[in-house]
């Protein structure tokens, strides 16, 4: 720090010659290159292209020639399963940060303790985030199968009609964010213990001498200090909401009727599937833009908490 | 064996014995197939090299839609093959108004094109210009267990209507039977009755004339029509429980285990409904029929009432084939390998007179439809692009719920074609 306050003070010349002396430049210049080009070649560069496509009709064969304009943009906004899409990311959004991360933190408060027990129960909680996506989808596509599966099974036991809630139009997103808690929930379980296990033992023994129950070291205790964590967790909870897709696919491919899109099966399907590539680099340039803005204002408004 | 032969070709270029011959490989990619099919196409492979030395035939499978979404990449990369499957449409003139396919006319054997039916030589054409080659039609009828009806009382040979069709289905339902099985998480499987529907309305140039934007487009009456009879039939709530949540393949297995009384299907069908019936038999072919999608008593343009739906599958040659591919194409749709496959059940030969081969007694009722049909319509959503072909499978499938109106499914089609 004071260092670098010192350099600051110093004429440019001299603080180019320090850096270099110093070996930072070299550094860098030696370092940079491979990260860089990697970089611009698959991000920046199909970043760019994706933004020029947006602007024309082009269904992926030759060149694009039919400039259009904002017309994809237009189609787009006007899209009924587009806001649909978006709804249902939202959707996931909340479920996320209201459901989701609650379930995980009450687990992670019962078994963060390093016994024997909590790491049977750990590991059985955060196997669904080691599956592969795609393998999940399809097992509870067969679980939700109202002829074959277990919700047949069940319906059955009970005597009623079985019951397709993947084909019903209103309830096949619940199904699918049903999926999505159960998979991910693990993972933000994870987080919290190991955030969970850094408290210090003492302050919480401390607060016990003074009489706090259970739920007061939780409240006053333990959720403050594991606050960063929740907001690390909250952050890839909202990353990860935009970007559901290999859960989705495998279990209800967007049907009946589109209902359950995201953006990016959305994009896949509109875009891709359909060969309108102009159309979904449109919307992979919306979905960019959506998650940078994400990102830059999760970060503004707490990194600026934390410093104040 | 593939190893093997390399090795030994290597072997022998070492040698210096045969290092002067080149090796033409021609790469053949096609949608996957079962392995009696893959096994045909090996032999044919195996034959033309054996005849042409210094050719190599290497064919290459990809599954379905994986195929369809990766095809215009790899066409525009130096890994495109040289003849690729392809379902004709506007797919195909796409791909050959981008430059990516090669005139074959003058590369063809003397006298080859006339062994094709002009109705399949016009579906690999763009402005009269033949970019590829059929190999076999394939049509959509009704699939029949002729045990369910009877049970209930139904006599299929006298469903010639719409009307007789949708009074069974009434019959069925009172029987407690699932009158029709439908893969409907697919949609491609429900956009066969919007497309019947439309041409029994419209008769055989509806689809061309709302292509060209006359009458209306696809606004045209036929289509709303064609939308308000499919309704008519989907309010009697006559396929299974979830169909929404059925795939194609789900489907399929269904019907052959017997759970419901018909299923709209093409007749290639026919052998994998077997392989996904729960005891991997299905029913046996005294319980099997088919029957033709029904007609319309009052259509909206007369002429309808014989057309056919379905497939002319074959094969598009790329720009950058040596002229050896297209020798090998016409190799293997010569009469002799069409009969082939025919006799093999893979297939419907399309080559003229090779249907003698038919034994089995659907494909030839089939073949004989496919013969006697006044046009043959290719499957809307090949037919008219992957983009507006999605649309009308779209569509479909919220007619079939009830989730949009004729008119309205009219109008979205016409939208996506506007914006192809």
């Amino acid at each position: 720090m004071t260092i670098a306050a010192a350099n600051r003070r110093l004429p440019a010349s001299e603080r180019l010659r320090r850096s270099l002396s110093n070996g930072r430049v070299t550094a860098a210049l030696v370092l940079l290159p491979p990260a860089l080009i990697l970089f611009s070649l698959f991000v920046m560069l199909p970043l760019g292209e994706s933004a020029y496509y947006s602007f024309f009709n082009w269904n992926g064969y030759g060149t694009p020639t039919e400039f259009v304009g904002l017309e994809n943009f237009e189609r787009i906004a006007g899209h009924s399963i587009f806001h649909k899409a978006v709804g249902n990311t939202l959707k996931i959004v909340a479920v996320s940060l209201f459901l989701q991360m609650p379930l995980a933190l009450l687990l992670a408060l019962l078994i963060h303790r390093k016994t024997p027990t909590n790491a049977v129960f750990r590991l059985i909680f955060f196997l669904p985030y080691i599956l592969a996506e795609v393998a999940a989808g399809l097992i509870w596509s067969f679980v939700f199968d109202g002829n074959y599966g277990i919700t047949a099974s069940i319906a059955g036991f009970f005597g009623a009609d079985s019951f397709f809630i993947l084909a019903d139009r209103e309830w096949a997103f619940a199904a699918v964010m049903t999926v999505i808690v159960w998979k991910y929930f693990g993972f933000h379980m994870m987080i919290y213990i190991a955030a969970l296990q850094s408290v210090p033992e003492d302050q919480i023994e401390a607060a016990r001498i003074e009489g706090a129950k259970r739920l007061q070291i939780v409240r006053y205790v333990q959720i403050p200090h594991i606050k960063p964590a929740i907001i690390v967790s909250a952050f890839f909870a909202i990353i990860g909401a935009l970007q559901v897709f290999d859960v989705i696919i495998p279990l209800t491919n967007g049907g009946p009727s589109n209902q359950t899109h995201t953006i990016v099966t959305y994009l896949y399907t509109f875009g891709l599937t359909r060969l309108n590539i102009g159309f979904g680099s449109a919307v992979g340039v919306i979905l960019f833009i959506a998650a940078i803005t994400v990102a830059l204002f999760y970060q503004r408004i707490f990194t600026r908490g934390k410093q104040a | 064996m593939k190893h093997a032969i390399a090795a030994f070709a290597a072997l022998i270029g070492a040698a210096g014995v045969q290092a002067a011959n080149a090796q033409t490989v021609i790469n053949v990619l096609r949608v996957a197939v079962n392995d009696e099919q893959e096994a045909y196409f090996e032999q044919i492979a195996q034959a033309f090299e054996a005849e042409h030395e210094g050719v190599d035939i290497s064919f290459e499978y990809i599954a379905n839609e994986a195929y369809k979404s990766k095809l215009p990449t790899l066409l525009q990369s130096d890994a495109r093959p040289d003849i690729f499957y392809s379902w004709g449409g506007q797919t195909l003139m796409e791909q050959a108004e981008a430059g990516f396919l090669q005139p074959i006319s003058d590369l063809l054997p003397e006298g080859f094109a006339e062994t094709m039916p002009e109705a399949g030589l016009q579906a690999y054409s763009v402005d009269d210009v033949l970019y590829g080659l059929p190999q076999y039609p394939t049509e959509v009828v009704f699939w029949t267990n002729t045990a369910l009806t009877e049970q209930a009382g139904i006599d299929i040979g006298s469903i010639k209507s719409w009307e007789d069709f949708l009074a069974a289905v009434q019959t069925l339902r009172d029987a407690g039977i699932t009158p029709i099985i439908a893969g409907g998480q697919d949609k491609w499987p429900l956009h066969f009755y919007w497309s019947y529907l439309a041409l029994r309305e419209g008769g055989p140039d509806a689809v061309a004339k709302a292509m060209a934007g006359e009458d209306g487009g696809f606004e045209n009456a036929a289509f709303i029509e064609a939308g308000k009879e499919f309704q008519r039939l989907t309010e009697m709530e006559p396929f299974q429980p979830g169909f929404m949540g059925t795939t194609y393949e789900t489907a399929s297995g269904m019907f052959a285990d017997g759970e419901g009384a018909f299923h709209l299907m093409g007749d290639w069908d026919y052998l994998p409904m077997r392989e996904r019936s729960t005891n991997g038999e299905g029913l046996p072919d005294e319980q099997l029929a088919i029957i033709s999608f029904p007609a319309i008593s009052d259509p909206v343009a007369p002429g309808g009432e014989t057309a056919t739906l379905g497939g002319i599958n074959g094969w598009a040659v790329s720009n950058s084939a040596e002229p050896e591919a297209v020798e090998f194409l016409a190799f293997m749709l010569n009469a002799e390998n069409q009969r082939e496959g025919g006799r093999q059940e893979l297939f419907i030969p399309i080559v003229k007179g090779a249907g003698d081969a038919l034994e089995n007694p659907f494909f030839a009722k089939v073949a004989e439809h496919i013969g006697n049909s006044s046009y043959h319509q290719i499957f809307l959503d090949q037919f008219l692009g992957a983009s507006v072909g999605a649309t009308v499978n779209d569509a479909s499938a919220d007619l079939a719920q009830g989730a949009t109106t004729p008119e309205d499914a009219a109008a979205q089609i016409q939208e996506a074609w506007d914006f192809r």
